[in-house]
Parts: C-alpha cells; sequence; structure tokens
C-alpha cells in the first residue's frame, strides 16, 4: 500500500510542521507577517473595488446636493471646535486641581486612524489586521479603539500592518470598573464564541450591586489601557461559585462584527 | 496530471484563504466561517498525486495560518491527515458519484477543525470555545458539503476551458472511400 514517495511526503510534511512549530515566537512573528504580505495586492485589490460604488455616486451627485453636504460638515466642525475649546479649559482645571491634590497630570490621547484589511479565518480567534505598524510608530499592546468604545489591542507588529487581538478573544483581558457609587472592579472575558457583541466581567465582588445600563469602562490596572476608556454597559448579572463573586454580562459599545476603521492609542 | 493542475489547486487554495479573511458574510449570516480548503483537499487527494497533497496541505496551512492567530504550521497536518489516506485509497471511491464528494467534503471538513482545536489545546493553547462551537463546527461541515462538488464541477470546467483536449478522430479515411463513378450510356 505504501509506496516510497508516500514515506517520503509524510516525513516531508512532519518535519516542515515540526520545524515551524519549534521556531522562536520572535521569528514565528515574523514570518508570519511575512506571508501574509502576500495577500496585500489582493486586499489593495478588493479595497479598490469596494470604494468605486462609493465614488460613483459622488460622480453622479449633482454639485447642489455636495455644497449642501460642506455646508453642513463646515457647521458641525464650527460646532466642534466650540466643544473643543470648552474641553480643553476642562482640561486645564482638571489639571490645576490635579496639581493641587498632588495627583499625576493626565496626558491627552494620540490618535491614529487604521483601515481594517483582514478578519482571522479561523472561528475559534476574535483577531483583525490593520494596515499601520512598525514605519507608523505602533508598538505591541497599544489600545485599539473607535467612536464607540474600545475594540482590543494590538498583539502583533509588522512593518506595514499589525493584528489586533478583539476583547472577547481569550488572549484579550481588560480590567475594568463599573461607573456606580462602589466603583466595582473586574475582568473582562470571553463569553462564548457566537456572542459577538456580550462580554463577561468576572470577580466583581461578592456583594457588587449592579443595575442593566451601568457604564462600564477601563480601570487603568494592568498599564495596557488608560483609565476611561467606555467598553459597554451592564446587560445582566448573577452570582457565581456559590456566591464567591458575581458575574455580569456586558453589552459592547463597539460593533464589533462591523470594524472598518479603528484609531490606535498612544501613550 | 501535470504541473498545470498542482499550479491551480495551489492558487485556487491561496484565493480560499484569502477569500476567507477578506469577507465575512457567512460570519454574518452564521456566525461562523466556512473553511474551503478541506474540500480543496479532498478534491486534490482524489485527482492528483501525493506531492500535490503534500503541498496543498503545507502551503495552505501555512497561508491560513498567517492570517490568522494560529501558531504558524498548526493547521499542516490537519489537512494532511484527512488528505492522505483519501489519497491512498481513492482507487476504492467513486470519486465522480456528487453523493460521495459531498460525503468526504462534509467528513473533511468535520475532521480538519476538531484536529486543530486538539493540536491547539495540546499546545497549551486557549481557543475561543463553548457550546456555540458546535453550531460553527455544524456550519463548517454543511459549507464543506456543499462546497466540494462546486470546487469539482469548477476545476472540470477550468481543464476542459484550459487544458489541452486531444483531437478526435473520425471514421472517414480515404484510402477506404468507395467511389462512385457511374458510366451512364
Amino acid at each position: 500500500m505504501f509506496k516510497r514517495k508516500h514515506y517520503l511526503a509524510l516525513g516531508a510534511v512532519t518535519l516542515v510542521t515540526v520545524l515551524l512549530l519549534s521556531l522562536p515566537s520572535r521569528a514565528v512573528s515574523h514570518l508570519k507577517l511575512g506571508i501574509g504580505g502576500l495577500f496585500l495586492p489582493l486586499f489593495g485589490a478588493v479595497n479598490t473595488v469596494r470604494q468605486l460604488p462609493g465614488r460613483a455616486v459622488d460622480t453622479v451627485l449633482p454639485r447642489g446636493e455636495l455644497l449642501k453636504e460642506i455646508e453642513s460638515l463646515r457647521r458641525e466642525n464650527q460646532q466642534l471646535q466650540v466643544q473643543n475649546l470648552q474641553a480643553a479649559a476642562t482640561a486645564r482645571e482638571n489639571d490645576q486641581l490635579r496639581a493641587l491634590v498632588g495627583w499625576q497630570r493626565q496626558q491627552p490621547w494620540k490618535l491614529k486612524l487604521a483601515s481594517v484589511v483582514l478578519r482571522d479565518p479561523a472561528n475559534w480567534w476574535r483577531t483583525i489586521q490593520i494596515d499601520l505598524g512598525k514605519r507608523d510608530g505602533l508598538v505591541e499592546n497599544l489600545p485599539v479603539l473607535t467612536s464607540d468604545g474600545l475594540v482590543g489591542r494590538i498583539s502583533s507588529v509588522g512593518y506595514t500592518r499589525s493584528q489586533v487581538v478583539l476583547i472577547g478573544d481569550p488572549n484579550c483581558r481588560v480590567s475594568a470598573r463599573v461607573v456606580n457609587p462602589a466603583r466595582d472592579m473586574g475582568i473582562i472575558s470571553p463569553i462564548g464564541p457566537l456572542e459577538n457583541s456580550l462580554v463577561n466581567l468576572t470577580y466583581l465582588s461578592g456583594n457588587a450591586n449592579l443595575k442593566s445600563g451601568q457604564a462600564v469602562v477601563t480601570s487603568g490596572e494592568g498599564g495596557i489601557f488608560p483609565p476611561g476608556i467606555p467598553i459597554g454597559q451592564i446587560a445582566d448579572s448573577s452570582r457565581a461559585e456559590f456566591g464567591l463573586y458575581t458575574e455580569a454580562r456586558v453589552k459592547l459599545s463597539a460593533n464589533l462584527g462591523a470594524l472598518d476603521q479603528v484609531w490606535v492609542l498612544f501613550p | 496530471m501535470n504541473v498545470f493542475n498542482t499550479i491551480l489547486i495551489l492558487a485556487a487554495a491561496f484565493l480560499a484563504v484569502f477569500a476567507e479573511s477578506a469577507f465575512s458574510l457567512p460570519r454574518q449570516l452564521f456566525g461562523a466561517q466556512v473553511d474551503l480548503l478541506p474540500a480543496l483537499m479532498i478534491y486534490a487527494a482524489l485527482n492528483t498525486n501525493v506531492v500535490t497533497v503534500s503541498l496543498l496541505a503545507a502551503l495552505g496551512g501555512l497561508w491560513f495560518d498567517a492570517l490568522s492567530a494560529n501558531p504558524l504550521g498548526i493547521s499542516i497536518l490537519p489537512l494532511f491527515a484527512v488528505g492522505f489516506p483519501v489519497c491512498l485509497r481513492r482507487d476504492l471511491i467513486l470519486r465522480e458519484l456528487p453523493f460521495a464528494q459531498v460525503f468526504l467534503g462534509a467528513a473533511a471538513s468535520a475532521a480538519v477543525p476538531v484536529l486543530s482545536v486538539l493540536l491547539l489545546l495540546s499546545g497549551g493553547q486557549e481557543p475561543l470555545l463553548g457550546w456555540g462551537s458546535l453550531w460553527q463546527w455544524l456550519v463548517m461541515i454543511a459549507g464543506g458539503a456543499v462546497a466540494t462538488p462546486v470546487i469539482f464541477a469548477l476545476f472540470d470546467w477550468c481543464h476542459h476551458a484550459l487544458g489541452y483536449q486531444p483531437r478526435t478522430e473520425t471514421s472517414f479515411r480515404p484510402d477506404r472511400e468507395i467511389r462512385r463513378d457511374r458510366k451512364l450510356n
């Protein structure tokens, strides 16, 4: 039944697998991003095709409509500038108060916009890849968010692309705080493979008083995520491990199923 | 069997991995992404040689792992474990019957993710698993079962369109032509 070439094929495939699995993690990371780079021309082509309908609509849209849109954006921009002035004044006041109390001064967030180029093809991981890399100053463990809330963190960085492990993946645990008078703290962990918009908030204290709708934000513990990034809202809660601690399901603010563009937060 | 067939299969694997990463419609509709590599492996195992099967397992697995959070190389063995026995026993399989293609595609699509997850767990990884994984597994099986006959049909069409077609012999032979030469008086 077995011929010589069958033995050879079996041996070669086993050898390649063992070699790859025994490579150091740094080499694997570089190799993965290098092989993934082969797909970049295809992603570029797909992105161009996806943008075509939008461009076609822009071309055929009447000039009056576009002018109206520009006017509306200009008004919105002015409104945001006024709000920004107010926020800057509040930040200055906050800095002065922090200085009076002796707390460390808060640094303003520096953000960089990135496009999502692909999703993990395996069903047992929740990762995406974005079009920013080392050349844009990215390093591992930078927080990634949308205007709605936290999305995840950078897990590996290539020259032009990076992998983001999403919140709800077993490799992305986040220390979180409930916005309530007790400031209950817990750990965000995955809930299940089919739940894209829900995560578990575990290890809350046994007497935590949680109500659905309460906001959940990052606590700042752990050193990766700065405090105050919105994560979601409490959906429901229950006692776990015979009342030893409380668990809550959190509805995520960011829609992880429809991510097109994300912000990378620099310290 | 020629190199053209191997190249065609590897190109299809490359495009399949790309499609799984770039288009998430099955994930949005059914909550799981369909893996096309097991179905492609069944086609390769039934129609090509063990070299093509090994190349498909190695390159297909590498490409898949490169775009995924899997450790690099973990998908190679599950793909090969499905393709190799089918390739060895293909003389006993009625490969042209759609029922056989559907059954083998479903079986391969069931085996590959299970083997991959077992390898991940044995390597100390912590993949996202739960009761929902059972549903995802069923979606992958159904997707593989549907995809296999489609892949067979597509490759048949490709061979017909791009491959060398032998010239058909006619029954006409000039030396045996009956010459009718009636002389009319």
